[in-house]
């Protein structure tokens, strides 16, 4: 514990240990949409998964006194939520964009509803910062790596968001791997919401994830759909989270908040304008419904 | 074709406006009833929450023209939209596009000095201009870089709040306010009259009704609407027939971004009279647009319909905070839950439900045609 300290008085450093308590939600999170895209379904329901998330989580942390169980029931939570995008996109064959975009309003609205009563309460025992989830995080992207790109189960997956037809032509359960998939999606993402209730504020606030979920989404992209990149990018964007705080004392709040949103377009303008490199980088049939049958 | 019990569901890709009607209604009473459900474990009486929404906004002849204050805004943005969906363009961003409306009438009330019968005009002017403007950036990165729109314009909406919660904090703040994060309070040549007795500012109200028309007859009646129908359709057959997609687009987000701008002006002239907190200002019109428009499924006449629902769906949320001491979240469920099930009940408009018992299924002869392949259209709807 003396090193975190120390590192968090030394500056540079501190800034990147504080970068890195914030890019931890934001790598679990972009871990989790990078493989429900590589299955082929985008989800824009983070948001509404974190949110789900991180009150559930706060919620059975207060109650049962242990932030591990809260993580747990974050992470639990965050992947039901997911199941109700996948049933809607998936089985249902509704717009992607559509369904993530109700799965987020429907989150925020819930997490809003029943957390009315725990707004302002302190958790005795939280989860320390940067500790536990942040190295576990890293560990999960590169397992997550090995997985896709080592494995019989990365290629499956890859597979059905390339080519879901000719996944299924080989047998390949197109539907139940993209379940799968955004489901896992779910869980990550409900975990990273957990994060933000049970270790980095310690409480819980109605709509606390303050368009971070938006901001995953386009992570996976900047990452370009590879686990491994999304640690740098996490971690770049957690540095322009911290700064946007730190910079308070000598520049107003407001134009600072501003920054990530703004660096957001800027990343993906740049990554887009890479001759056309993340076009392929894509997975081919993403955001398309699979039919059997129909091309 | 299907058969699910005595029903039979037979394909038929073109929906008649009934089915589209009836599917609409049912997706909206789904949701309601697992609303309902989430009001029981929240411990509020479902009944008695129905009840509140009926008896407190519906029969109150006080509430009932409040159902029309958050229409105005929410038919000016979502006919906007619907112009961009049919030109399938993923504008997230009327959030974003509203409030860079409401920054520029709110400059031309406050720190400009236009002669008082020029006021109004040049601030819904302004507004459209803005709200165009604030579209601009997303539309150019899709078209000339494919960066993904539904990003982009959702990004646009956060640096929209964030700009003009920075203004009423900060260079905009009134000098005469005291301290309150507010601008001054615009002179009265920029505030927009009343129907008497309500909160009801008519000329957005009307402004609103005559553009749905104007787009009703654009899609319906123009080339350029041809254009964005075939574009919506397939982009390919666009591109053979000679349709230049970066200019249907662009103007498609011009127009659209033009429209949430004008709400905004609406909000400000109409309502608030300065500007003030991005979320007293816009109660997530932008967002709830998005629904308004998707429930019109492409008609922008019924946007006049769909916007004064979701009007009730927000005078219900406020009555549900008065009476049942509610959150203001409540409406967000509502909203999610409608999308939800729209969404989902899609493709339901594709068939036609017959009442079909096993009895009679067995005289039906075998050569009835098969389910036919989905067409392009379907595609791009589910």
């Amino acid at each position: 514990m003396e090193v975190i300290t120390w590192l968090l008085e030394s500056s540079l450093a501190g800034i990147l240990v504080r970068g890195l308590a914030y890019g931890t939600p934001l790598l679990w999170g972009s871990l989790g949409e990078i493989y429900a895209e590589r299955a082929g379904v985008v989800n824009l329901g983070v948001e509404g998964m974190m949110i789900l998330g991180a009150f559930s989580g706060f919620a059975t942390a207060h109650v049962t006194g242990n932030p591990v169980a809260g993580l747990c029931a974050a992470g639990l939570i965050g992947a039901l939520a997911a199941l109700l995008h996948a049933f809607f996109s998936i089985t249902l064959r509704a717009n992607q964009y559509v369904s993530g975009l109700a799965l987020s309003m429907f989150g925020l609205g819930l997490s809003g509803l029943l957390g009315r009563g725990w707004e302002g309460i302190p958790l005795e025992r939280p989860l320390p910062e940067v500790t536990i989830l942040a190295p576990l995080g890293f560990a999960l992207a590169v397992v997550l790596w090995v997985v896709l790109y080592h494995t019989r189960w990365g290629i499956i997956l890859r597979t059905t968001g390339e080519a879901p037809a000719a996944a299924d032509a080989l047998g390949i359960n197109v539907i139940l791997v993209r379940y799968v998939a955004v489901v896992f999606g779910g869980l990550l993402a409900g975990i990273a919401g957990g994060f933000l209730s049970v270790a980095y504020r310690p409480s819980w606030t109605e709509g606390m994830t303050s368009g971070i979920g938006w901001i995953v989404v386009a992570l996976a992209i900047f990452a370009s759909w590879d686990p491994l990149k999304a640690i740098w990018t996490s971690l770049l964007f957690g540095v322009l989270f911290h700064l946007s705080f730190r910079l308070q004392t000598w520049i107003p709040a407001e134009p600072l908040q501003m920054m990530p949103f703004a660096f957001t377009i800027i990343v993906l303008t740049a990554t887009a304008r890479r001759s056309g490199r993340v076009r392929q980088a894509a997975p081919e049939a993403l955001g398309l419904p699979y039919v059997r049958g129909e091309r | 074709m299907r058969q699910l019990g005595p029903l039979r569901f037979e394909h038929d890709p073109e929906s008649s406006l009934t089915r589209t009607m009836f599917v609409s209604a049912l997706a909206i009473a789904a949701a309601f009833l697992v609303a309902g459900l989430i009001f029981w474990a929240y411990g509020v009486n479902p009944l008695r929450a129905y009840r509140v929404i009926l008896v407190d906004t519906l029969a109150d002849p006080r509430a009932l023209p409040e159902i029309f204050v958050p229409a105005i805004p929410l038919l000016l943005a979502g006919i906007g939209l619907l112009l961009a969906f049919r030109a399938q363009f993923y504008n997230i961003g009327a959030e974003g596009q509203l409030l860079a409306g409401t920054i520029a009438a709110t400059w031309i009330a406050v720190f400009t000095s236009t002669p008082g019968p020029l006021m109004l005009p040049m601030m819904f002017i302004t507004g459209f201009l803005a709200g165009a403007l604030w579209g601009l950036l997303p539309s150019l990165l899709k078209l000339r870089l494919n960066v993904n729109e539904v990003i982009t314009t959702l990004m646009m909406n956060y640096i929209a709040l964030y700009a003009v919660s920075w203004l009423v904090t900060g260079p905009w703040k009134g000098p005469s306010v005291r301290g309150f994060a507010y601008t001054d309070t615009f002179p009265d040549s920029a505030w927009l009259p009343y129907l008497p007795g309500t909160r009801i500012h008519w000329p957005t109200l009307l402004l609103g009704i005559a553009l749905a028309i104007l787009v009703a007859f654009l899609l319906n009646r123009t080339r350029f609407g041809f254009e964005i129908r075939v574009q919506g359709h397939s982009p390919e057959a666009a591109r053979y027939a000679g349709i230049n997609p970066l200019r249907t687009t662009l103007l498609v987000m011009l127009i659209s971004g033009g429209f949430a701008g004008l709400a905004g002006v609406g909000e400000v002239a109409g309502i608030h009279h300065k500007l003030l907190d991005p979320s007293q200002v816009s109660l997530g019109y932008g967002y709830v647009a998005i629904i308004a428009a998707w429930l019109a499924r492409g008609n922008p006449l019924a946007v006049i319909v769909t916007a004064v629902f979701f009007g009730l769906i927000y005078s219900s949320g406020d009555v549900m905070q008065v009476s049942l001491q509610m959150p203001a979240r409540v409406t967000d469920v509502f909203n999610g839950l409608i999308l939800f099930f729209l969404i989902g009940s899609e493709r339901l408009l594709h068939y036609r439900v017959r009442w079909m018992p096993a009895a009679t299924n067995q005289t039906v002869p075998a050569t009835l045609p098969e389910e036919q392949a989905a067409s392009g259209r379907e595609r791009w709807k589910s």
